[in-house]
C-alpha cells in the first residue's frame, strides 16, 4: 500500500496534516528514556515477595536469612512500611470519594496470588530476587472467593470491612417499573453475557525510581505514568511532603491504556521505602508480576432484556450488571462503573429503560482502568441486538436502521439522562456498511454456507463521552516561551504513552502562534517545569491541550504582533505573522523574523511599545465548559470460523468514526488501529484466567495471548467529520477503538455460527469455546 | 559461581568485561554497556523487544547469557544508525508509516526487520506478517509496521 496521501488542511496550517512525529527520532534509535533507563548514583533495586496463594492468614515474616545475603540492604514488611502512609487518595476521584482498602504491603492476610507481602532492597535485581526466595512466610490458607459472580452469596469475605463482598452498587429506576412494558411487548429478548478478565498489558511493565534527599526533604520520582502530576500529588500526600518538594519526571512511557493513570500499591511501597534509604530505589516489574498483580479489567457479566414491537422497534431495554473489582481495585470501581449503565442505551432510540450495577470483591488482582472502561455497555447491547435480530427474523443491519439515532433526532437525551449532540452514529454505520458492500458479503456468505464454510459479519456502533469535565480533568494548562533566539518551547503536563502528544502539541502551538513548526519544541512530563495537568486518560488530551494552547498562545501572538507593528511603524491590523515572520500587508519584503522580535522583547526593552511587558512568555489555563464531548464510531468485521478447529480468522475489518477535525490523521489512525486490535485480542485471545483455587493460569506471554501480526487483519478506515463543541471542534479518539471492536468480532462469530442456533454467552471466543458451542448445538460430532 | 571474563564487540566497539555467568546479554548491554535501547518486555523470549544481532543473526537478548556472546559481534538498535547520524532505511520507513507509538517494542522490531530484510529482500505480505509475529506491539495494531517493512523492502537498500 502506498503511503497515505497528504491530507490538505486549511492553507498554512499544520493542524490537520500528517506532520512527522517529534518523538520518532529518539525512539527509533534507542535514545528514548523509559524509567528502567534511569540510573542514579548508588541506586538500589527492589523485588517483592508475593503471595503464592489466593487467600491466607500469615503471622511474622522471617527475613533473617534474606538479610544475611551479601548485597541485601533491607527487607521491609507491612510493619515497616504501612505506618508511613499519611494520606492515600487519588486526585482523579478526590479526597472524599469512598475508596476501597489499599495497604502498601499485605498485613496479616493475603488476598490474591501475587499480593505483595515484603519488599527486598539489594544492590541489583538478581540479588534481590535471590533474597526474596529466602524470605519465609507461614501461610494458613483460607477459603478464597475466586469467582466474583457468586461472591455476593459467599459466606467468605475478601475484606472483613465489606461482608458479602459488595463494594457498592448503583441503579436507575426500579426494574419492576418496566414490568408492564415487557409484559405487553410482542417480543422480549433476554441474554446473559459473561466477559472474561483481561487488561491493558502495556509492553513496558510498571516501574518507578524514587530518590529521597534527606537534608532538604526533597523527593524525586521517575515513573512510567500517564499522569505525572497525579503521581506527584499522590506522593506528597502519602509522605506528608510539601507538593513543591516532590518532582516527578516522566520522559518516555511504554504504553499505558489506563493501566498507568494512578500509582498502585507497589509504587507506594517504593515511595515509602525511599525515605528510609541512602540512595535512589528502583523497582521494575517483570512480566510475570505484571500478569499476576498489575490488575485486570473487563471482567463482568450482565443480563440484558430488550422489548420490541412487531416492527422491531425497541420499546425498552434493561441491564442487570455485575463487575469484578478483584481484591484491591485502583481506584474504587464504583464511580467509573456507573458509566456502563448510563451508556448502555448507546446510539439507539430506546424510550424506556433502567440498569443496575453491582461491584464485587474477589480474591484476584484488582480492577484497573482499561481503554474505554465502560466497554461492556457496547458488548452487552450490540451482542443482544444481534441475538434479537435472529430471534425476530430481521437482518441485524435492518434492525439497527429501524432503531438508530439519526441526524434529525439530535440533540437528544438518552433514557438515563445522557445528553447526546454533535454525533453521527447513523452516518458512520452506513459508511462502514458501504465500505464493506454489505449485500455483496451476504451473497458471498450464502455461497460459502452452501459449501459448508462458516462466514459471518458483525457490527458495533457506539457513542462515547470524551474529555469529560470531572474536577481533576476539567482544566489543562500551557506555558509558551518564545526564547531569546526566537525558538519556541511549549510546556504542558504531558503523560504521553504513545499518544503522540509531543507532536500534536507542537502542531497546535505552531498554528496558534503563527510560528514555523521547525521552530517549536515541547517540554512534557516533568512536574518541575510543566503546569499542572490531568495527564492522558478519558480521551481528553486532544481537546484539552488544544484549549490550553489556544488560551495561552492568543495573548502571546498579540504581543508578537504589537512589537512588530511598533518596530515596522504600522498599525497592528496591517501586520501579518506567518511561519515565524511578521510582514506588513502588501509589502512582504518589509518584515521581522520571530528571532528579531524576541531580541527586542528581551534585549531592546526600550524599543518595546510602552504598554507591553518585556520578554515573550505566557501561561494560560483552559477550563472546559462542556461536561463531555461525544464521539462515535461503527466497527464492521467479517470472519470465517473453521468448524473443525474452532479457529476464527478475521477477513475484513472496517472502522468508520467521527472524532471531529483531526489534528494529525496519522495519529488518529494509529489510535484507532491500536485500540481495535486490543479489542480483537479481548474478543478472541486474552484471558487472565484462574483455576478454582484462585491460581492464575496466564502468567507469561505464552499463556496470555496478545494478538500478533499474523492474526490481525488490514484495518480499513472511514471518517465522518462533524465539529464537536470544544476547542477546534476536536473530539477524543484514544479509547474508542477498544470499545467498538470486541462486540463487532463477537457478533461476526455469532453470525457465522447462527445456522446452528449457537448463542454466545461466554468470552473469549477461543477455538475451544467455539468448538464447544458447535458441539452443543449439534453441528459437530462430539 | 565465579565470574567469567568475556571479550566481544558491541556495535563495532571492542569490550572486555568480567560478568556473572547468569547475567543475560540484555542486562549486560543495558547495564554494563549503557545501551538502553534494548528493551525488556517479557524476559521469557516471547515479546521480541530485546532483539539484537549476534554475529548478524537476530536473537532475543533475554534468552542469551552474556558469556555466550564471548567472542561475538553484537549489534543493537544503537548500532544500526548510519555513521553520520540520521536514520537507517528501516528506521526511516518506520517513521514515514507511523509504525511506532510508545516506542517500547520499536528497537526490537527495527533490529528484527533489519535482519529479516537482509535474508528476504523481496518478501510477500504474508512473509512480512509471519516475520513480524515474533515481535509484540500493543500500540499500533501492526498496520503501520507492515506498511513500513514493505516500503523498506521496495526501497531495496534496507540493510
Amino acid at each position: 500500500m502506498a503511503p497515505p496521501p497528504e491530507q490538505k488542511a486549511p492553507v498554512g496550517r499544520y493542524t490537520g496534516t500528517r506532520v512527522p512525529r517529534v518523538e520518532d527520532a529518539r525512539l527509533l534509535t534507542g535514545a528514548g528514556t523509559y524509567v528502567d533507563d534511569v540510573v542514579r548514583p548508588g541506586m538500589l533495586h527492589a523485588c517483592f515477595v508475593r503471595s503464592p496463594v489466593a487467600r491466607a492468614r500469615f503471622g511474622a515474616v522471617d527475613v533473617s536469612r534474606a538479610l544475611r545475603l551479601p548485597g541485601v540492604h533491607a527487607v521491609l514488611t507491612a510493619h515497616d512500611l504501612n505506618p508511613g502512609v499519611h494520606e492515600q487518595w487519588y486526585s482523579l476521584n478526590g479526597r472524599d470519594d469512598p475508596d476501597t482498602p489499599r495497604p502498601p504491603l499485605a498485613e496479616d492476610e493475603v488476598r490474591f496470588v501475587g499480593d505483595p507481602v515484603a519488599m527486598v532492597v539489594a544492590d541489583d535485581r538478581y540479588i534481590a530476587e535471590d533474597a526474596a526466595e529466602l524470605v519465609v512466610v507461614d501461610y494458613e490458607p483460607l477459603p478464597p472467593v475466586v469467582d466474583y459472580a457468586v461472591a455476593l452469596q459467599s459466606p467468605e469475605s475478601v475484606h472483613a470491612s465489606h461482608p458479602g463482598n459488595l463494594v457498592g452498587q448503583l441503579a436507575g429506576r426500579p426494574m419492576a417499573d418496566l414490568g408492564p412494558v415487557f409484559d405487553n411487548a410482542p417480543h422480549v429478548v433476554s441474554r446473559t453475557l459473561h466477559q472474561q478478565a483481561h487488561g491493558p498489558v502495556p509492553l513496558e511493565t510498571r516501574g518507578i525510581v524514587a530518590e529521597w534527599t534527606a537534608a532538604p526533604g526533597e523527593m524525586t520520582v521517575w515513573a512510567s505514568s500517564q499522569a505525572p502530576h497525579e503521581v506527584r500529588s499522590f506522593c506528597a500526600r502519602l509522605l506528608a511532603v510539601d507538593e513543591n518538594r516532590v518532582r516527578v519526571v516522566v520522559r518516555d512511557t511504554g504504553g499505558g491504556f489506563g493501566q498507568k493513570v494512578m500509582p498502585q500499591r507497589e509504587e507506594m511501597c517504593v515511595m515509602l521505602a525511599a525515605v528510609r534509604l541512602p540512595a535512589a530505589l528502583k523497582w521494575i516489574e517483570d512480566r510475570q508480576e505484571h500478569l499476576l498483580a498489575a490488575g485486570q479489567a473487563r471482567h463482568e457479566h450482565g443480563e440484558v432484556r430488550m422489548a420490541f414491537d412487531d416492527d422491531g422497534r425497541i420499546l425498552a431495554a434493561t441491564l442487570d450488571h455485575v463487575q469484578d473489582a478483584g481484591a484491591y481495585p485502583t481506584p474504587s470501581p464504583v464511580r467509573s462503573g456507573i458509566a456502563v449503565g448510563l451508556l448502555f442505551p448507546g446510539p439507539y432510540r430506546i424510550p424506556e429503560g433502567t440498569f443496575s450495577s453491582r461491584f464485587v470483591f474477589s480474591n484476584t488482582s484488582g480492577r484497573v482502568a482499561y481503554r474505554g472502561p465502560w466497554q461492556f455497555e457496547s458488548m452487552a447491547r450490540e451482542v443482544v441486538l444481534d441475538a434479537a435480530a435472529r430471534r425476530l427474523g430481521i437482518d441485524p443491519v435492518e434492525l439497527r436502521r429501524r432503531n438508530m439515532l439519526r441526524h434529525e433526532d439530535l440533540p437528544t437525551v438518552n433514557c438515563h439522562g445522557m445528553p447526546y449532540d454533535h454525533i453521527t452514529p447513523y452516518e458512520t454505520f452506513e459508511q462502514a456498511l458501504e465500505m464493506l458492500d454489505y449485500p455483496a458479503f451476504r451473497r458471498e456468505q450464502e455461497h460459502a454456507r452452501a459449501e459448508g464454510r462458516l462466514l459471518g459479519v458483525g457490527t458495533c456502533t457506539y457513542v462515547e463521552p470524551t474529555a469529560g469535565a470531572t474536577p481533576f480533568h476539567s482544566t489543562e494548562g500551557a506555558t509558551i516561551r518564545v526564547e531569546p533566539s526566537g525558538k519556541v518551547s511549549v510546556h504542558v503536563a504531558g503523560g504521553s504513552c504513545g499518544n503522540s502528544l509531543e507532536t500534536t502539541v507542537v502542531q497546535l502551538t505552531a498554528d496558534a502562534l503563527g510560528a514555523a513548526i521547525e521552530d517549536v519544541g515541547t517540554v512534557q512530563g516533568d512536574t518541575a517545569v510543566t503546569p499542572f495537568g490531568g495527564g492522558t486518560g478519558g480521551s481528553r488530551s486532544g481537546s484539552m491541550t488544544a484549549g490550553a494552547v489556544a488560551e495561552t498562545a492568543a495573548g502571546l501572538r498579540a504581543r508578537i504582533l504589537a512589537i512588530a507593528a511598533h518596530r515596522l511603524e504600522v498599525s497592528v491590523d496591517d501586520v501579518e505573522f506567518v511561519r515565524s515572520r511578521a510582514t506588513v500587508k502588501g509589502r512582504p519584503e518589509h518584515g521581522l523574523t520571530l528571532a528579531e522580535i524576541a531580541d527586542i522583547a528581551y534585549f531592546q526593552v526600550h524599543a518595546l511599545p510602552p504598554d507591553l511587558p518585556a520578554g515573550l512568555e505566557a501561561s494560560g489555563r483552559y477550563r472546559t465548559p462542556h461536561p463531555m464531548i461525544w464521539a462515535n464510531a461503527t466497527h464492521v468485521c467479517t470472519c470465517e470460523v473453521d468448524p473443525r478447529t474452532g479457529a476464527v480468522k478475521l477477513l475484513r475489518y472496517i472502522v468508520s468514526e467521527d472524532c471531529g477535525p483531526m489534528i494529525n490523521p496519522s495519529v488518529v489512525e494509529g489510535q484507532i488501529y491500536g485500540g481495535t486490535v486490543q479489542g480483537i485480542g479481548g474478543a478472541l485471545y486474552e484471558h487472565l484466567a484462574h483455576d478454582d483455587d484462585g491460581n492464575p493460569l496466564a502468567t507469561t506471554f505464552m499463556d496470555y495471548l496478545l494478538p500478533t501480526a499474523t492474526e490481525v487483519p488490514v484495518i480499513e478506515l472511514g471518517h465522518v467529520e462533524t465539529h464537536g463543541p470544544g476547542p477546534g471542534g476536536h473530539k477524543g479518539v484514544g479509547e474508542g477503538g477498544a470499545i467498538g471492536s470486541a462486540p463487532a468480532v463477537v457478533n461476526a462469530v455469532a453470525d457465522a455460527l447462527a445456522p446452528f442456533g449457537a448463542e454466545i454467552t461466554r468470552l473469549p471466543l477461543t477455538p475451544a469455546t467455539v468448538v464447544g458451542l458447535l458441539e452443543r448445538s449439534g453441528a459437530v460430532a462430539v | 559461581m565465579t565470574d567469567v571474563d568475556i571479550r566481544l564487540r558491541v556495535n563495532g566497539v571492542p569490550r572486555r568485561a568480567t560478568v556473572p555467568p547468569r547475567l543475560t546479554l540484555a542486562d549486560f548491554l543495558r547495564t554494563d554497556c549503557g545501551l538502553t535501547g534494548t528493551h525488556l518486555g517479557c524476559e521469557h523470549g516471547v515479546c521480541g523487544a530485546c532483539t539484537v544481532l549476534l554475529d548478524g543473526e537476530a536473537v532475543r537478548a533475554c534468552l542469551v547469557f552474556a558469556v555466550q556472546a564471548d567472542g561475538a559481534e553484537v549489534t543493537t538498535v544503537e548500532g544500526l544508525t548510519p555513521p553520520g547520524g540520521g536514520l537507517s532505511a528501516v528506521q526511516t520507513a518506520f517513521r514515514d508509516h507511523h509504525a511506532l507509538q510508545c516506542g517500547f517494542c520499536t528497537p526490537g522490531l527495527v533490529v528484527s526487520v533489519t535482519a529479516f530484510l537482509a535474508e528476504h529482500p523481496r518478501p510477500t505480505d504474508e512473509e512480512i506478517r509471519e516475520a513480524l509475529s515474533g515481535n509484540l506491539c500493543r500500540c499500533t495494531g501492526y498496520q503501520g509496521i507492515v506498511d513500513a517493512v514493505r516500503a523498506a523492502a521496495e526501497r531495496g537498500d534496507a540493510v
